[in-house]
């Protein structure tokens, strides 16, 4: 992906750039999308635009020209297809610089920390399974308090039950990390309750977990690791019927819950057959010292200590990352490694960055290799 | 003797009724709806249909209801999926190197003789794995039957007998489609295979797959990818030397010679029969008398109207 100065001289119309600036200081809508990248558009007062995106190998801050005299400032930035990448605005007024949402367009992605503005790229088309569907019978989130003696205290674990829920059967069992922020900002109970209603994945039962501590507690710390791999299915297994194989309980996380999911699966093996980990924050070194902040000192210290005798925490783990990621080098890294030590590993890398919208868009592929539905069996 | 009247999917464009009226079926009527599990028995849009009530046998409700007061039995019906899934499992590891070997010798662009025999000797092969399959479900079946009676059941027995006199009341059974492993277990729980033979049976989707003798579950278009197809179970051999290929429209790459032709001779000397809506294939006294839409895959890879020689 490069920038580039905004095409204003088209020669295809041999429009002068004053009537491309009319037409781009008339437009409702940015970024502009075509086959080979986008264009960004801002209207207003302001001494710089910056476009302030996290997009590995790139600027942080790539500049906006002014358009002649006028307030409208354009960027044309390259994107290959099916991109899709999050950003804010830096606009620059004398000594005040402010970051905003793009006003001019209406998309918005959520995350802990706030919202950015998505610009999608050619090609790039939300999936159908990840909005509401009214025919799709939802299941319901209800919540438990799970006394911990690994944690020393209790934690709240958020329940998933599927709709049609029924004593007599026997569910599989997904742990997900940072279980709340997939509900609210991975749209995970719709994506979930699409699922089984298309037979893609089976009716499952899914505890969400959410950690005061993320940083501390998803970097390789066993006593959390305890709590995941024994005290959650133990608690689960004691209040709904469950199928016992480590092949029906599966463990999610993405970015640190990534690596305490990881972790988790290699402290107990056997606990968990599958393993979906996304973006995951696999810190490491070959020789030295890592490259990151000290937040990652314990995750890289569990990833040497990984790399050097792997095991098998799993039977099959479902790994992604987005090629915009800074953890791009990392992730690859970890597939051949898995593969070699017998570990059935599906890897997909996909035009995305470090973000929850990129971790919804690969659930599909994620849950229904790990946990076929159904579909395989049902001829209506 | 029997007529068996075999449909494809009857959510979308239902031609039961034209098809009873064409067989010269009628009268009052059962309907088996296990395979829709939870939704058993909301019979309101095929009722509509047919213009004429229908009564539901309640398979899936009556095995609910057994399960819970012979928790015995519903063990040993646990522990016996628990035994298939695995078989199955071992089936498939097998089968994916095995189907992997007959579509690379496919694939040569050879036809000398030792590639003619590579080709035979790789879908034997595959043959071979389907037919050691089949003889161990039915040994499995057989050895469950055995240790699990029904003679020392009562309750099971029970039900047994209200469903035999429910069946011999009717003028025609429907069996309807939906989860094909729930429909076949519970079908053969109520042991209603012999009984099915004494009445016309009209059977669509995973209904129709059951009456056949050999259950094949496929698709090429999950969104995990495409598995294999692969030999799932013994039916009820209602219909023989057949394999019901429900929603091959939408199931099966059916423009793909290759994949076509390796179905066709897998499961040969039986014919792959696709059930798409509105088709309709009628056996009378074993032998298929009438066929409308359905059709039939071919050992070069295409598919022809099923009433029509290769």
């Amino acid at each position: 992906m490069r920038t580039s100065p905004p095409p204003l001289a088209d020669p295809a119309t041999d429009d002068p750039p004053a009537v491309q600036a009319v037409a781009l200081a008339h437009t409702a809508r940015s970024p502009i999308v075509d086959a080979g990248g986008v264009t960004f558009v801002y209207r207003g007062e302001a001494d710089a635009v910056n476009l302030r995106c996290w997009i590995h190998g790139l600027p942080a801050a790539q500049a906006f020209e002014r358009v002649g005299e006028t307030d409208v400032w354009v960027l044309r930035v390259e994107l290959p297809e099916n991109s899709r990448i999050e950003y804010k605005l830096e606009v620059v007024r004398g000594d005040e610089t402010e970051w905003i949402l793009d006003p001019l367009n209406p998309l918005h992605a959520a995350d802990p920390f706030g919202a950015n503005s998505v610009a999608q790229g050619h090609g790039y088309v939300r999936p159908d399974w990840t909005l509401p569907d009214p025919g799709a019978r939802g299941g319901t989130v209800d919540e438990i308090a799970l006394p911990s003696a690994a944690l020393g205290e209790d934690r709240h674990v958020g329940v998933y039950v599927p709709a049609r829920f029924r004593r007599t059967r026997r569910y599989p069992l997904l742990v997900v990390h940072d279980g709340y922020d997939y509900l609210r900002y991975a749209n995970l109970q719709v994506v979930l309750d699409n699922l089984i209603h298309r037979l893609e994945i089976p009716p499952m039962i899914v505890a969400l977990t959410q950690s005061p501590d993320r940083l501390r507690e998803y970097a390789g710390d066993d006593a959390h690791a305890r709590f995941v791999a024994v005290e959650i299915p133990a608690r689960m297994q004691a209040s709904f019927p469950l199928q016992p194989s480590p092949a029906s309980r599966g463990l999610m996380g993405a970015s640190f819950g990534a690596v305490a999911s990881l972790h988790a699966a290699w402290r107990h093996p056997g606990a968990y057959g599958r393993l979906v980990l996304q973006s995951g924050s696999f810190a490491f070194s070959d020789i030295g010292h890592h490259r990151r902040t000290a937040t990652f000192d314990p995750v890289a210290r569990f990833v040497n200590e990984f790399r050097r005798r792997p095991g098998r925490p799993a039977e099959r783990i479902h790994l992604s990352c987005g090629i915009y990621e800074s953890l791009i080098y990392e992730n690859r890294s970890l597939v051949p490694l898995l593969r070699h030590h017998g570990i059935e590993v599906r890897y997909e890398e996909v035009r995305d960055g470090h973000n929850w919208e990129n971790w919804r868009d690969r659930l599909q592929a994620a849950l229904t290799w790990l946990f076929p539905g159904p579909l395989w069996m049902v001829y209506e | 003797m029997q007529d068996v009247l075999i449909l494809g999917p009857q959510f979308r464009a239902p031609n039961l009724r034209t098809a009873l009226a064409k067989a010269g079926l009628g009268g009052p009527a059962v309907a088996i709806t296990a395979g829709w599990q939870e939704r058993e028995g909301e019979l309101g849009a095929l009722e509509e249909h047919l213009a004429a009530p229908v009564v539901d046998l309640r398979l899936y409700e009556r095995a609910e209801a057994v399960f819970v007061q012979d928790p015995e039995l519903h063990a040993a019906c646990r522990a016996r999926q628990g035994e298939l899934r695995r078989m199955q499992e071992l089936y498939r590891a097998r089968l994916d190197h095995a189907k992997a070997a007959a579509r690379e010798m496919l694939a040569l662009e050879d036809d000398s003789a030792p590639a003619r025999r590579a080709r035979r000797s790789a879908i034997g092969a595959l043959r071979r794995l389907d037919a050691e399959h089949l003889r161990d479900l039915e040994a499995m079946h057989a050895r469950f039957d055995e240790s699990w009676s029904p003679d020392r059941r009562p309750l099971l027995a029970g039900q047994r007998h209200d469903l035999a006199s429910m069946i011999a009341a009717a003028a025609v059974v429907f069996v309807a489609g939906g989860h094909v492993a729930v429909l076949l277990n519970r079908m053969r729980l109520f042991g209603l295979g012999p009984v099915l033979r004494t009445r016309p049976v009209v059977a669509w989707s995973a209904g129709a797959m059951a009456l056949s003798e050999r259950v094949v579950l496929f698709h090429d278009r999950p969104p995990q990818g495409a598995g294999n197809a692969e030999l799932f179970e013994t039916g009820f051999g209602l219909v023989r030397d057949v394999v019901f290929l429900p929603h091959a429209s939408s199931r099966l790459a059916l423009q793909d010679p290759r994949r076509i032709g390796l179905m066709s001779r897998r499961f040969a000397p039986g014919h792959c029969y696709t059930l798409d809506d509105g088709d309709e294939l009628h056996w009378h006294r074993g032998r298929l008398r009438t066929a409308s839409g359905a059709r039939r895959l071919t050992r070069s890879g295409g598919v022809l109207p099923a009433g029509v020689a290769a």
